[in-house]
């Protein structure tokens, strides 16, 4: 057993250990969230949702549905791009893997706990706006460059206010690192959403922009541009959207339950329980906003471009920014 | 190779800026495979962006040649074409093309029938508009509502097949009356010629139902800060504009015209029951979604007091086994879901019409797409033209 352990102090094990892990993890959580997006969005609208696959609940659709999309031909259109066709799936992808580097599951449960941890997480965030960008453009359809423009305009309104949002929290915790925001939480005994209300808020609409989620949908927009600029995607390139989508819905929650809810901790749960139960209580909290998401998906229509972009010009980046001088002084006085 | 002063450079380098600015429009093909378009319209916009300009519809993906084809074939089979037009509301398109032969042929319905026919008729408005609601928030991106809408259509249908054993294309109508039916619970092989058993009571809570889940959609839809901002203001329709296209029933009504076939034509016995006419006010989405779902209420409050009132007697008055209709021609137009349905039939004495003109709604109502989609942006064509409500049988037949 300890051979094993020291095994993994070499860098490179310990590096393979990470990534299959994070590559066990994506489709797991993709299927989950996908699954419960099926079954809540049934209950929501009187229906059953998936019930033969597996035998029991439908449980196995997911699986049924990842394995037809192997099977399926993969089709690129003749005038594509071939070369950034191909890229734009795997970078959109590849965003979402990065940010699983930075969430804190347990006290020292991190693939890599940065120092500038949250701004990692911010940055990378918008790595998946471009290979949206890409796809849309390298498709060789119109619908689809639309979509992709729409993801690029979407993309630059809503990073400010997803920024914004995120500084009340660090200026209360004096630190950028995501296990250091969850500890100052720990130390101050409340999670920050008592004072972070407004930046919370803000920052899940933000979050939802970012992920083309109805209400903010329209680089999709099914009703207008057909499937935006996954049009022309098809079998394993169209799953990789459809993971991305689900496992960045996590990565999403996740960032917000670290900065505003307390991440692993929950009030009360000594250190010791927190060892082994802090993935459990993240996991909690994480779908509890991943439910709401999936709430909100069912039950709003979506906003048109120019509303978009007015809401957040004319009202979330004004809020943030007097959320962050409140914080400031409060900060500062008290 | 001369050298530039730096007057030159700049001028050069904005000159450069301002070719590399000029930007083409796009054409862009919206269907006729496209989620949105209802089936197979087309529609071909110069875009800027996202606004389009020079919209030209173009139809005529689903011409099925039913006016040519009701020519060669007898009167008694036209029915069965004529309920394919506007498939949304199969059953209301069945009755003035009824009424046209009956007129020629100055046969008098018994009221029974005609009553069962207001009853089926209303219920088919009920049943369109019901997807109109549905799917309508569905364009601007809410799945939910569809569902509870079509929950409820779901009801109507099963009643409509019921008494017609057709749930979208029930040809229940016949010339003379409407299809004999075993009713009264009979069980044996004698026509007894009447609804079946508890239909009537049956369709009386279905309508009070259905007005339950249309105030349980208006609070759904209606109380969407985000359905509002997409519809109220957007496409508006003056009623200028919309009586010179010809534009007829909600879509008309939305405008503020109080225009309803229903109340000035006697092809069914509208004139005996109590009903509004549901205007709006500005013309725009919002206001022809509402009026659609207030008219679904007084379609029902329709039923329930044809219900109330019906009488007995027989479904058929007597007519010739053989149906030849005497020479002559007449125009019969009535309220059709979409708007005015008209037939205009020309007998040559024979078995069939000489010539069946049908002027449908939907036709019109879209022919003023160009008109109102100038200038539109992309997300409000899909808003404008899901909220006029076409069917595209009903454009091209």
């Amino acid at each position: 057993m300890d051979a094993i352990l020291d095994l993994f102090d070499n860098f490179w094990v310990s590096l393979g250990g990470k990534l299959l892990l994070v590559a066990l993890m994506i489709p797991l959580i993709g299927m989950v969230i996908g699954f419960a997006e099926m079954k809540l969005s049934a209950k929501m609208q009187y229906r059953v949702g998936p019930y033969f696959a597996g035998g029991r609940w439908g449980w196995a659709q997911l699986i049924a549905d990842g394995v037809k999309f192997f099977q399926k031909e993969d089709i690129i259109p003749t005038d594509a791009d071939r070369p950034v066709f191909k890229a734009a799936p795997i970078l959109v992808l590849v965003g979402t893997v990065a940010l699983f580097v930075v969430i804190p599951f347990g006290p020292g449960l991190i693939f890599n706990d940065l120092d500038v941890g949250i701004f990692y997480a911010l940055a990378i965030s918008s790595l998946s706006t471009i290979g949206v960008l890409m796809a849309g453009w390298s498709s060789a359809n119109k619908y689809s460059l639309m979509g992709g423009l729409r993801a690029a305009g979407q993309l630059i309104a809503y990073e400010l206010p997803l920024v914004l949002a995120v500084v009340g929290s660090v200026i209360l915790a004096g630190t950028m690192s995501m296990q250091g925001i969850v500890q100052a939480q720990i130390d101050a005994g409340y999670p920050y959403i008592v004072f972070q209300l407004v930046g919370f808020v803000i920052f899940m609409i933000a979050a939802l922009a970012e992920l083309t989620r109805i209400p903010f949908d329209m680089p999709i927009a099914e009703s207008e541009l057909v499937m935006g600029y996954v049009t022309e995607y098809s079998g394993f390139r169209f799953l990789f959207f459809f993971l991305a989508e689900f496992a960045n819905m996590f990565t999403m929650s996740a960032i917000a339950v670290t900065l505003f809810l307390g991440g692993y901790w929950l009030p009360g749960v000594p250190q010791d329980v927190l060892e082994w139960a802090g993935p459990f209580i993240l996991m909690g909290k994480v779908f509890l906003l991943v439910f709401a998401m999936i709430w909100f998906r069912w039950t709003f229509p979506r906003f048109r471009e120019d509303q978009l972009q007015s809401l957040a010009w004319k009202i979330l980046v004004p809020i943030a920014i007097l959320n962050i001088i409140v914080t400031a002084t409060l900060k500062v006085v008290f | 190779m001369t050298t530039l002063d730096a007057d030159t450079v700049r001028h050069l380098s904005e000159a450069q800026v301002s070719v590399e600015l000029q930007t083409e429009d796009m054409t862009l093909n919206i269907g006729p495979q496209h989620p949105s378009t209802h089936g197979v319209l087309r529609l071909v916009a110069r875009v800027n962006g996202e606004q389009a300009y020079d919209v030209k519809p173009v139809i005529g993906y689903m011409h099925r040649g039913y006016e040519k084809l009701s020519e060669v074939r007898t009167y008694p089979q036209i029915t069965t074409i004529v309920n394919r037009i506007d498939w949304v509301s199969g059953y209301a398109n069945e009755v003035p093309f009824i009424v046209a032969a009956e007129k020629l042929m100055e046969i008098e319905v018994p009221e029974r029938a005609q009553y069962i026919r207001l009853i089926l008729t209303e219920m088919a408005r009920i049943s369109s508009h019901l997807v109109f609601n549905a799917s309508y928030p569905l364009e601007l991106g809410a799945a939910t509502p569809l569902f509870f809408a079509l929950r409820e259509r779901e009801r109507i249908l099963d009643l409509l097949e019921s008494v017609t054993g057709g749930r979208f294309h029930p040809n229940f109508n016949r010339i003379g009356g409407v299809k004999p039916a075993y009713g009264s619970g009979s069980t044996t092989r004698k026509q007894v010629q009447d609804l079946p058993a508890g239909f009537l009571a049956e369709t009386r809570n279905a309508m009070d139902q259905v007005a339950i889940a249309v105030d349980e959609l208006e609070n759904l839809v209606a109380g969407n800060e985000i359905i509002l901002a997409r519809t109220k203001g957007i496409g508006i329709l003056p009623p200028e504009v919309a009586a010179a296209y010809g534009v007829s029933g909600p879509n008309l009504r939305a405008s503020g015209v109080p225009f309803d076939l229903r109340k000035t034509q006697d092809y069914l016995p509208y004139d005996k029951f109590d009903f509004d006419v549901i205007t709006g006010e500005n013309g725009d989405c919002w206001d022809r979604w509402y009026v659609r779902l207030a008219e679904i209420r007084e379609s029902a409050k329709l039923v329930q007091q044809a219900i109330d009132s019906i009488p007995s007697g027989p479904l058929q008055a007597k007519v010739p086994k053989v149906i030849k209709v005497p020479k002559g021609e007449t125009y019969v137009r009535a309220e059709n879901p979409k708007g005015e349905m008209g037939y205009y039939l020309v007998s040559d004495g024979g078995s069939g019409p000489y010539r069946l003109k049908i002027r449908s709604a939907s036709f019109s109502n879209i022919s003023m797409l160009p008109w109102i989609l100038e200038g539109a942006l992309v997300p409000d064509i899909i808003a404008i033209m899901g909220s006029l409500d076409f069917v595209l049988g009903d454009v091209d037949r």
